[in-house]
């Protein structure tokens, strides 16, 4: 391996959160509804990302959680100007690319690439393997030392398959195996920053752990910086310094590990985190708090008014329905450890009293369950 | 899930993950270089059977009509002399009674003339059919690849750049797939003609040809430009071209590497369906008068000919009527073949 691709261990993430490599400030994208006869006219809008502040340090691992549909990939492709945003600023090193060419894009380009969540679309099938990976190297000009393609080789060995599996297809390769030419490609260009749109996710369990270990090595490493997306938190849990927690368009809350892990405060966080099975690594974690919550993200077209979870949270009341809440450090809070919520839950993640159940066909059976194991004895 | 990411320790190891092992599965002994989608779509035609006697049919053809002039010097004949009407041959060699109508047997079909003479003129039929089938194909040929072009241009500039773009081109494709084709082209044939040609004028052959071109051209492209531009619509969404446009690469690129490859095979298969179909409809032209006219020998004037010869002398319909059975036939079987090759799934 050369020395360009190994960074030594102590450039690595652990110092650098520091100074700031990405800032997304008020980041908003509505896509337009046109509908309408026989002349068409925008009728309403996808409010697929409103109001988005997210920082990403230089080598920090920056995990964005949310259910699906609450707006993640759209982050992550206006981050890498795959879209335009509607509104808010983006700044990368100084520099702001909100709505920066193709052209202007040109020097930052290479610094910020992304991973897709499909490894099945992500490579073109009519490409070979070392043409994927040489593309962006071709598209920047970058003649690196001993030639592009034994660079490729050397990416391929990075990320732990065959050097001599140059001359392949992508069809010729498990999902596994995909994603890591996916990272390879990545990584062609030498970039800052990496966002991963859920790169696991279409992955087997079995295969999801060994990227997940690839990418963290990579990070680690290399001192990449990556927005880590994903649709739960067990999957960031190693990987991430620090966690966004998103719903349906909003950041509602964001800490580093620690905090959102043992001391969430906003209920969305504690259902999350309640969907998370079993993470009991560390022992401290004993009986865990259990929360089911009802029903579907709302549709984005038309969002609740006030705070936008109200609508499946078991805390709201009417001041959450006509005031929404700013995202604020909460008193008792850790530097850095905001939360958008008018009535934070206890900082804790033990079991409660009652367990909250919103999703009434599981009360339900939950009660019969209850029921039965009552009304046994009583038989005998 | 299981918590997934248990770092283990890991040395100076060369691979960052040692998932290597499981890349040997694909590692069989054979040769490191992989197969092309390309290779594999022609390892399965190979083995099409159908498909490959269908694409020596055609391609036979092809050769016989590329060769016309050398078939019809082994036949010694050509298709524009009157042998019925040239005395010195006559005497030597009579070919029609003195209805017209072609002695012999099966239209009066001979050593000299393998495929029997026109009734009336007595010309040559199987140089005739040789050199009609040479103005057909390659008229054909020439229209068909025309069109392809056009469309798969059009068609990739709407499915690229979608939006306004697209919504234009579909409402102008959409109007010329309101047109009538086959009495547009009829009617407007002689237009196009006169257009160009003094009406008092003999109009020269080659002519005839750039306005049978430029008729099929204009009303032909539009099926091509619509399946260009709903393949390209659905890759433009693969995520495959977003990472090219992550890498900086401009349209041009993207559409040259990265979707361009990915139409070749319904391209190909189109061409396959499309060129049959424009060979019928230039018989067709010729067939209603406003194509190719005496004495350019076409595929299509025959059948015209041998309509109005029915009655008497049927077998002269015979043998330009097999070919072009025959030639239809295996062109779309040799076009359902490079389907199924190139598209496994859709079996049969
Ligand atoms: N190109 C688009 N046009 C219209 N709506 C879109 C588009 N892309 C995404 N959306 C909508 O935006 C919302 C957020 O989508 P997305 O960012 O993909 O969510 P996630 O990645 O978190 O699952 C969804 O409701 C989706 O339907
Ligand atoms: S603001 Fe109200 S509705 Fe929103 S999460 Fe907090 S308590 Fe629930
Ligand atoms: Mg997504």
């Amino acid at each position: 391996m050369s020395d360009n691709l190994t960074l030594p261990a102590q450039q690595g993430p652990t110092d650098a959160s520091t100074e700031t490599l990405l800032e997304v400030q008020g980041l908003t994208k509505h896509f337009p509804i046109y509908g309408g006869f026989p002349i068409k006219r925008k009728v309403g809008a996808v409010q697929a990302v409103d109001g988005v502040d997210l920082t990403v340090g230089v080598g920090e691992s920056v995990g964005l959680v949310g259910e699906s549909g609450c707006g993640k990939s759209t982050t992550g492709r206006l981050i890498t100007r795959l879209l335009e945003p509607t509104a808010g600023k983006i700044n990368y090193m100084g520099q702001d690319i909100t709505h920066a060419s193709r052209r202007q894009l040109a020097p930052v380009r290479s610094e910020i690439q992304m991973i897709f969540q499909d490894p099945y679309s992500s490579l073109n099938p009519r490409q070979t393997v070392g043409s994927i990976i040489k593309s962006p190297m071709e598209v920047n000009g970058i003649e690196p030392e001993g030639g592009q393609e034994k660079k490729v080789r050397e990416l391929l060995e990075l990320v732990g398959l065959n050097p001599e599996h140059y001359n392949r297809f992508p069809h010729e390769f498990s999902g596994g195996q995909r994603q890591r030419i996916g990272v390879a490609r990545a990584l062609a260009l030498n970039p800052k920053l990496i966002v991963a749109d859920e790169p696991v996710s279409a992955l087997d369990v079995s295969i999801q752990a060994q990227v997940v270990n690839l990418l963290q090595k990579v990070q680690q490493e290399l001192g990449i910086a990556f927005l880590f997306i994903a649709h739960d938190l067990a999957i960031v849990r190693h990987f991430s310094q620090r966690v966004a927690v998103m719903y349906l368009g909003k950041v509602v809350e964001v800490g580093d590990r620690d905090s959102i892990y043992n001391r969430p405060r906003h209920p969305y966080t504690h259902a999350l985190l309640s969907a998370v099975p079993e993470v009991a690594v560390d022992d401290e974690a004993g009986d865990k708090e259990r929360i089911r919550l009802y029903g579907d993200v709302p549709s984005p077209i038309s969002p609740p008014s006030g705070c936008r979870f109200r609508t499946r949270c078991w805390k709201a009341q009417d001041k959450c329905a006509s005031e929404e809440p700013p995202l604020l450090q909460l008193s008792g809070n850790r530097d850095g450890h905001l939360t958008a919520c008018h009535f934070p839950e206890d900082p804790t993640t033990e079991a409660r009293a009652e367990d909250v159940v919103l999703d009434p066909a599981l009360k339900a059976l939950e009660k019969d369950t209850a029921d039965d194991t009552e009304s046994k004895p009583a038989k005998d | 899930m299981t918590s997934p990411t248990k770092a283990e320790g890991s040395g100076p190891a060369v691979a960052l993950d040692p998932e290597l092992a499981a890349t040997s599965e694909v590692d069989k002994p054979k040769t490191l270089e992989g197969r092309s989608p390309g290779q594999l779509m022609w390892q399965r035609f190979r083995r099409d059977r159908t498909g490959m006697i269908c694409a020596g049919v055609v391609i036979f053809y092809f050769v016989i009509a590329l060769c016309a002039p050398l078939m019809t010097a082994l036949s010694g004949t050509n298709p524009y002399t009157l042998y019925g009407q040239d005395p010195t041959y006559v005497d030597t060699n009579p070919i029609l009674d003195d209805f017209g109508l072609p002695l012999g047997y099966f239209g009066g079909v001979s050593g000299d003339h393998w495929f029997g003479v026109e009734p009336q003129y007595g010309r040559d039929l199987f140089a005739m059919l040789m050199y009609g089938m040479r103005t057909s194909l390659y008229m054909a040929l020439g229209v068909t690849v025309l069109l392809m072009v056009t469309g798969v241009i059009i068609g990739l500039i709407g499915g690229y750049f979608g939006g306004r773009t697209d919504y234009w081109i579909g409402r102008v494709t959409d109007f010329f797939l309101a047109f009538p084709q086959q009495l547009f082209f009829i009617a407007f044939m002689p237009v196009v003609t006169a257009f160009f040609v003094d009406p008092q004028e003999e109009t020269p052959t080659y002519f005839r040809a750039v306005a049978i071109l430029i008729v099929l051209w204009l009303l032909g492209w539009m099926g091509m430009a619509r399946l260009v531009r709903s393949t390209v619509l659905s890759l433009r969404e693969r995520e495959f071209v977003e990472a090219a446009k992550v890498s900086g690469a401009s349209p041009w690129r993207i559409v040259r590497k990265e979707i361009l490859p990915n139409v070749v095979s319904p391209i190909l298969v189109q061409f396959t369906y499309q060129l049959p179909s424009t060979i019928l409809t230039i018989a067709f032209l010729s067939f209603a008068g406003v194509g190719f006219v005496e004495p350019t020998p076409d595929w299509g004037r025959l059948f015209a000919a041998g309509a109005r010869y029915a009655e008497q002398d049927p077998a002269f319909m015979f043998f330009p009527g097999l070919a072009l059975v025959i030639f239809i036939l295996c062109f779309n079987l040799l076009g359902d073949s490079v389907r199924d090759a190139f598209d496994p799934k859709s079996g049969r």
